[in-house]
């Protein structure tokens, strides 16, 4: 009786956080279309910004027909599909790179005692529609690699394409939540987190096979970002993957990210809890 | 400028190193990120050298020296933004440039010093440490002549000015813009294209190549990267770099002259 009443405050818990979450956002999209030029301009430098790492690709494949074996459109697979995963994964939970500085300056506080869930608010905050540029960039790229790369579809790799993007968008968030739990720790070293964040988006645009075997199984077992790309990406492109892996592993994607994000929600209460606000 | 001007500005310098040595923390931080990026970045450029081997005429270990100068070089010489810039646009934005301008020192060269303080720190707290494990665990081109490194240094502070005096426009550009943050991103854009923090600018092809290497962004990473990789003679690199930092620091103080003539201090 009482295990089910805790099931339902919880569920009651997680309903009213998305809905905290949904106006908060509201708000800050509301406050950024007041100024719609300026959302414009920065949205399209959120795009150029993003575009510059695609610049480079084709700047290598103008002077090379492979890399790692890997031919331009299916290095760009992988990449719209590093870019898209990532975009979304920025575009929802993005802002909580900012909690570093409302702990050094005491302003979490304020969170703490509003009657909404500290996660939701924290997601939200600041939440930036002109990260849209980002995803529109990953969205164009895959489109343009789905034109031009060469796979024999099947019901199965149909399947796994909106299957990986969102579980690579569950992932990324993890990394993200993550991250922040790192921020109540890390003080000042919150940059460490780019590391992982945009260091790892940067890492799934190229193949695997480009990198040492010690680096791609660190980024398979360790921080399991090739469950985002590379490991889906390389079925539905009949490549073998360079751990061996079995092919079912290509499907685990939202198993993983399911894992991460509870290991990842983990690591944010014990951070929540360790927080003692600043000051003397 | 006299004994009593010179001790101030070396005052300031000392002052922004300070400044910047004081988040230790922040400092390991960006060692670490700086480390795995250049990891990420080496193995890709390994690929593309494995692949066309005397690409743009580096070798592979130069190639690899290439991408561990950059990490080194990118906090230091601001190539990807984070240096004074975004300070003084706030302060000219706020108005409280007026009280700078009232100081009895001279604007750009008051944030000249400030900014090589920082960039003096960022190059030893930052880049030296990515750049030894980088030229320990991955085959490198480094020269065994004094004499060369001693170029490179001084292509090193030519970079240094050349630097300052692009982001210095960028900040004046927020005397008539007040938000910059425009300008900053296409200069950040500018900077990480044009400067071979994106790919070594020999690698570019064709007329691409020809252009991206005449404008003073390559004075930043690819002009002291071929010093150092012997890829180019000194002095024709010093008169390069020279060049573009006299030009831009002269085009700096007209429009300073400008901007504070002309321009009416927020809240005034």
């Amino acid at each position: 009786m009482s295990f089910s009443a805790d099931r339902g405050v919880r569920r009651g818990r997680v309903v009213e956080g998305v809905r905290a979450y949904g106006l908060i956002a509201g708000m800050w999209i509301r406050s950024t279309m007041a100024y719609r030029t300026s959302f414009a301009l920065t949205t399209f430098g959120n795009f150029a910004m993003t575009a510059l790492d695609f610049v480079a690709i084709l700047l290598m494949f103008s002077r090379v027909d492979a890399l790692g074996g890997w031919s331009l459109p299916e290095v760009a697979f992988l990449y719209g599909l590093s870019g898209v995963s990532f975009g979304l994964a920025d575009l929802a939970v993005g802002s909580m790179e900012r909690l570093g500085r409302r702990v050094r300056d005491g302003t979490l506080d304020t969170l703490l005692v509003r009657p909404v869930p500290v996660l939701a608010q924290v997601a939200a905050d600041r939440f930036a529609l002109r990260r849209l540029g980002r995803v529109t960039q990953g969205v164009l790229v895959l489109g343009y690699a789905l034109v031009v790369v060469d796979v024999d579809w099947t019901a199965g790799k149909l399947l796994l394409m909106p299957v990986m993007l969102l579980g690579g968008a569950g992932i990324f968030c993890a990394v993200f939540l993550a991250a922040a739990a790192f921020q109540f720790v890390a003080q000042d070293a919150s940059e460490v987190a780019n590391a992982f964040t945009y260091g790892g988006t940067t890492l799934l645009q190229y193949p695997p096979t480009v990198f040492a075997l010690d680096l791609v199984r660190g980024a398979t077992f360790v921080v399991p970002l090739a469950f985002v790309n590379w490991l889906p990406a390389s079925y539905v492109l009949g490549r073998p993957y360079p751990l061996g892996l079995p092919g079912w592993a290509a499907f685990t994607t939202p198993l993983v990210a399911a894992a991460c994000c509870a290991l990842a929600g983990l690591a944010w209460r014990a951070g929540l809890r360790s927080y003692r606000s600043t000051g003397s | 400028m006299g004994a009593g001007s010179g001790r101030l500005y070396v005052a300031v310098a000392a002052g922004g190193f300070r400044r910047y040595a004081t988040y230790r923390a922040a400092t390991a931080a960006g060692v670490f990120t700086n480390t795995v990026f250049g990891l990420i970045l080496v193995y890709t450029y390994l690929a593309l050298w494995d692949e066309k081997p005397q690409l743009g005429g580096y070798d592979q270990a130069q190639a690899t020296t290439f991408v561990w100068l950059g990490q080194a070089l990118l906090a230091a010489l601001a190539i990807g933004g984070g240096g004074f810039e975004d300070e003084l646009m706030e302060r000219i934005r706020t108005g409280d440039v007026a009280v700078d301008l009232y100081r009895p020192v001279d604007l750009q060269l008051w944030w000249l010093a400030a900014d090589v303080g920082r960039a003096l720190f960022q190059l030893l707290g930052r880049g030296v440490v990515p750049f030894v494990f980088g030229s320990l665990f991955f085959p490198v081109a480094l020269p065994r002549e004094v004499s060369v490194w001693a170029a490179f240094l001084v292509t090193l502070v030519l970079a240094m000015l050349v630097g300052f005096a692009l982001r210095y426009l960028v900040a004046l550009s927020a005397f008539w813009l007040l938000d910059g943050t425009g300008v900053t991103q296409m200069a950040w854009l500018a900077g990480l294209f044009c400067s071979g923090m994106l790919l070594p600018l020999n690698v570019f092809p064709g007329a691409l190549g020809e252009v991206v290497r005449a404008l003073p962004w390559s004075s930043l990473l690819q002009a002291p990267a071929d010093v150092l990789l012997g890829e180019a003679d000194p002095l024709p690199t010093y008169l390069f770099q020279a060049s573009w930092a006299v030009a831009l620091l002269a085009v700096g103080r007209l429009v300073q002259s400008a901007a504070t003539r002309r321009v009416v201090v927020q809240g005034g």
